[in-house]
This record gives structure tokens, C-alpha cells and sequence, in this order.
């Protein structure tokens, strides 16, 4: 699959390190079509290219949005990119998030950093079929105040009498007067049916290990938790190995698994 | 008003439930109900800590101060959520400060009044340590996770 180069037609600040990028299909394509949780992979032409979620809202889309933090050269050229900017996209990629086996149930997702972005489509689409869902927990967990994600949008999500929300940081000077503590600690704030839910975790791998165990704690087993991992995509189609995690391809069986499916894996230090 | 039985709010706790009656009567015999305003401390680090709460309204920071640098909040708690563990073991004092960041409204347990009542009664002591260990495992899992910086940039 070759990339088509995608306009930019918007670079938004998130963060100190983050950015996100609204990035247009050419006409002659049509709209873009993806589910929440997959991925494609964005090219700058000429220098690399690197996995991104998409962050935005899912479906037929005339635009997508790019939620990316500063790490090394790649993304830093894309921060550089402005409105009529060109990057070059293949995808969609992976597996989503089961929003619809979710139906029915209870919702909990809990992001970590930057893991938000790529959980973000999955709240869209929830927050925007509510009345498919059960109770709706939404969980966040960033370093520092200064580090929060969508923060205005996390207050108009607050705002909703149907969902929860609650948001901390790993550490805060006093002039915070939010929560302080790790993301984990917030799932017993919340209130849930653990028989009857369905968890979304997105994050830092130990995030994950950390949130899940958790989880588990509160009555939810692996079997209903799914997580989204990402290592090192390369060709995004299973071929080339270097996101393999045992016997999985993470870029096409993954990056949405269930959890009791990766939890051995994960757990072996030399994959 | 009917003022509810200190033993009943404490089956209702988190860290109680599923307790035996007598046990919650023994446990009841040594709380009482605290108020600490916005901005009151109710721990200082180094102090005698012969006491733990749980917190029934209101937020409580945990904080650090080091001198010369900016005190350091390393966890809030609120409803439901016990503060303190240094009652148990000594030399039973503070290891930080507690400080309310808002109107805070909890139960207090004596330490002295407790540890004397475990033993005496062995099965509640064991009781209560389990019950204990289970909430200092919570705090060193998210103190591993912090000291991670997970969400740092470590590329």
C-alpha cells in the first residue's frame, strides 16, 4: 500500500509536547473511513514514518485528526508542518476497540499520557450512542497538570450528568486542586456493575499491567478488559515482524486485544 | 436527628466491610467523628501518628516539604479512603503531612486504643493487619508507579 499524501488543514497545541494535526483526504478519494482504535501509518516524505492513532471522531470522515507527542525526528517534522502542509498516510490499520459486542454493558475506559488520543474516537462514539451503554466511566491519568490531554473537552464531558469522569496527575505543586495518584486509583471511585462491564485501557504498557490489575480487583476479569498496544509498527500488514509480540502481529491483530489474550506475554521479558 | 451508631457507618466503610459485628463494636469503641477546615493539617511529618482516618467528605492532600523546594503533593484521598498507616508499627510517627484541602469530614481511630484491643484479641488484630496490608500494597503499587514516570519521555 502506498501513502496519499493528505492535507493539512490544521495544527492544533495540546500540550507543551503535543500536538494534533487535522489532515484532509484528496477529493478524488472520498472520505476516509476507520474505527475507533486503529491506526495508520503517517509518512514524511523523504525522512521515516511512525504509527499514530487516529484521535478523532471515527467513521465516514471528510477529516482526520493525528494526536502526537514530540519523540524523535519524525514527529518533530510534523510538528513543524502548518496549514497546507502534505504527509502521507496509509491506513486505516488493526483491529478497534468492540464498541458494539460493549453495547448493553457498562463502560469503563481508562487512558494514561498520551493514551488518551487513541481511546478519545472510542469515548466519541459512546458519549455519542449513550443510549446503547450502561453506566460510563471515563478515567485519566496524565504526569503533571501542565501534561493533561483535550482538557477543555474533558470538562464539557464532566459537564454530563451520564457519565463519570475523573481525572489526576502523578504529581502536582498546591496550586493544583485536582486529584494527585496514579491512574489505577480511580477505579475505585467509580461506580460500575463488574459483572457487566466492559474496560478499555490504553496507556504505558506497565500503565496497563497496573490499571488491569486493578480492574481485576474491582470484580472485571481479563476477558472483558481490552488494551491497546503499540511496538514498533513498521509495514502495518503482518509481514515485516517488527511489532510482533510472541505470535501476535500487533499492527494486524492488534493494536486492540483482549486482555487475558497478551497478559502471559506481556509478562516475558525477552518479547 | 438520629445520630447513626458509630459501628453502622463503620460497616459501610470499604475497609470494614464485611467485618464481624463484635469486631466493628470493638472498632467503633475507639473512633470518633473529625472535622478539619479547608487548609488545616491534619498530620505533620515526624509527629506522633497514633491515629488513622477515613475519610467520609471533603479531600485530604498528601504532601511533602523538603526545604528550599516547593512542597510536593504525592497523593489526594477522599471519601472512603484511609489516611495513615504509621498507627501500626513504630516508632509511630508521620511520615508526611496531611493537609485538608477542602472542608473535611472523617472518622478518627485511636492507635493506642486499637493496637491495646488487638492484643487482647488476636483475630481482630490479624483482621486488621490483612485489612492493611492490602491498602499500604495499593500505595507501594502507585508509588513503584510514579517513581516510573510512565507518562515520561523516555525515547
Amino acid at each position: 500500500m502506498r501513502p496519499v499524501p493528505f492535507r493539512v488543514l490544521r495544527r492544533k497545541r495540546e500540550t507543551h509536547d503535543t500536538f494534533s494535526l487535522v489532515l484532509k483526504p484528496p477529493s478524488a478519494a472520498g472520505p476516509f473511513s476507520f474505527a475507533p482504535g486503529q491506526f495508520n501509518m503517517v509518512n514524511v516524505f523523504g525522512m521515516g514514518e511512525v504509527p499514530l492513532s487516529m484521535s478523532g471522531h471515527s467513521g465516514e470522515v471528510r477529516e482526520i485528526v493525528h494526536t502526537i507527542r514530540v519523540v524523535g525526528p519524525v514527529t518533530q517534522t510534523l510538528n513543524r508542518l502548518r496549514a497546507g502542509g502534505t504527509v502521507g498516510i496509509r491506513g486505516p490499520f488493526g483491529a478497534s476497540w468492540p464498541l458494539g459486542a460493549a453495547e448493553g454493558h457498562d463502560v469503563v475506559m481508562v487512558a494514561g499520557g498520551i493514551g488518551l488520543a487513541p481511546i478519545r474516537p472510542a469515548i466519541y462514539h459512546v458519549l455519542d450512542h449513550r443510549e446503547k451503554y450502561g453506566k460510563v466511566a471515563i478515567l485519566y491519568g496524565a504526569r503533571t497538570p501542565h501534561d493533561i490531554l483535550f482538557l477543555r473537552e474533558i470538562e464539557s464531558w464532566r459537564g454530563r450528568f451520564d457519565v463519570e469522569v475523573e481525572v489526576t496527575v502523578d504529581r502536582a505543586s498546591r496550586d493544583w486542586h485536582g486529584l494527585v495518584g496514579v491512574v489505577t486509583g480511580l477505579v475505585p471511585r467509580v461506580h460500575f456493575d463488574p459483572g457487566n462491564t466492559v474496560a478499555f485501557v490504553c496507556g504505558p504498557e506497565v500503565m496497563i499491567t497496573f490499571a488491569v490489575r486493578e480492574l481485576a480487583r474491582s470484580g472485571v476479569p481479563a476477558r472483558k478488559t481490552y488494551v491497546s498496544l503499540e511496538r514498533n509498527m513498521k509495514c502495518a500488514i503482518g509481514l515485516c515482524g517488527h511489532c510482533q509480540l510472541g505470535p501476535l502481529f500487533l499492527c494486524k491483530d492488534g493494536p486492540v486485544l483482549r486482555y487475558d489474550q497478551v497478559a502471559g506475554l506481556l509478562r516475558m521479558r525477552e518479547l | 436527628m438520629t445520630v447513626e451508631p458509630l459501628d453502622r457507618i463503620l460497616a459501610e466503610i470499604p475497609l470494614f466491610h464485611g467485618m464481624k459485628e463484635e469486631h466493628l463494636a470493638l472498632i467503633a469503641g475507639c473512633a470518633s467523628n473529625v472535622r478539619f477546615e479547608a487548609g488545616e493539617f491534619a498530620a505533620h511529618h515526624g509527629e506522633p501518628a497514633d491515629q488513622f482516618l477515613v475519610l467520609r467528605q471533603g479531600r485530604m492532600a498528601l504532601e511533602i516539604h523538603a526545604p528550599g523546594r516547593d512542597t510536593v503533593t504525592i497523593q489526594t484521598l477522599g471519601e472512603n479512603e484511609v489516611l495513615g498507616w504509621s498507627w501500626l508499627l513504630p516508632p509511630h510517627e508521620w511520615h508526611f503531612d496531611a493537609r485538608a484541602l477542602t472542608l473535611t469530614r472523617a472518622l478518627k481511630l485511636d492507635g493506642r486504643c486499637l493496637r491495646g484491643k488487638f492484643e487482647r484479641d488476636p483475630e481482630l488484630g490479624y483482621e486488621m493487619m490483612r485489612r492493611f496490608a492490602q491498602v499500604i500494597v495499593r500505595r507501594l503499587e502507585a508509588m513503584g508507579l510514579q517513581l516510573l514516570d510512565v507518562y515520561g519521555n523516555h525515547s
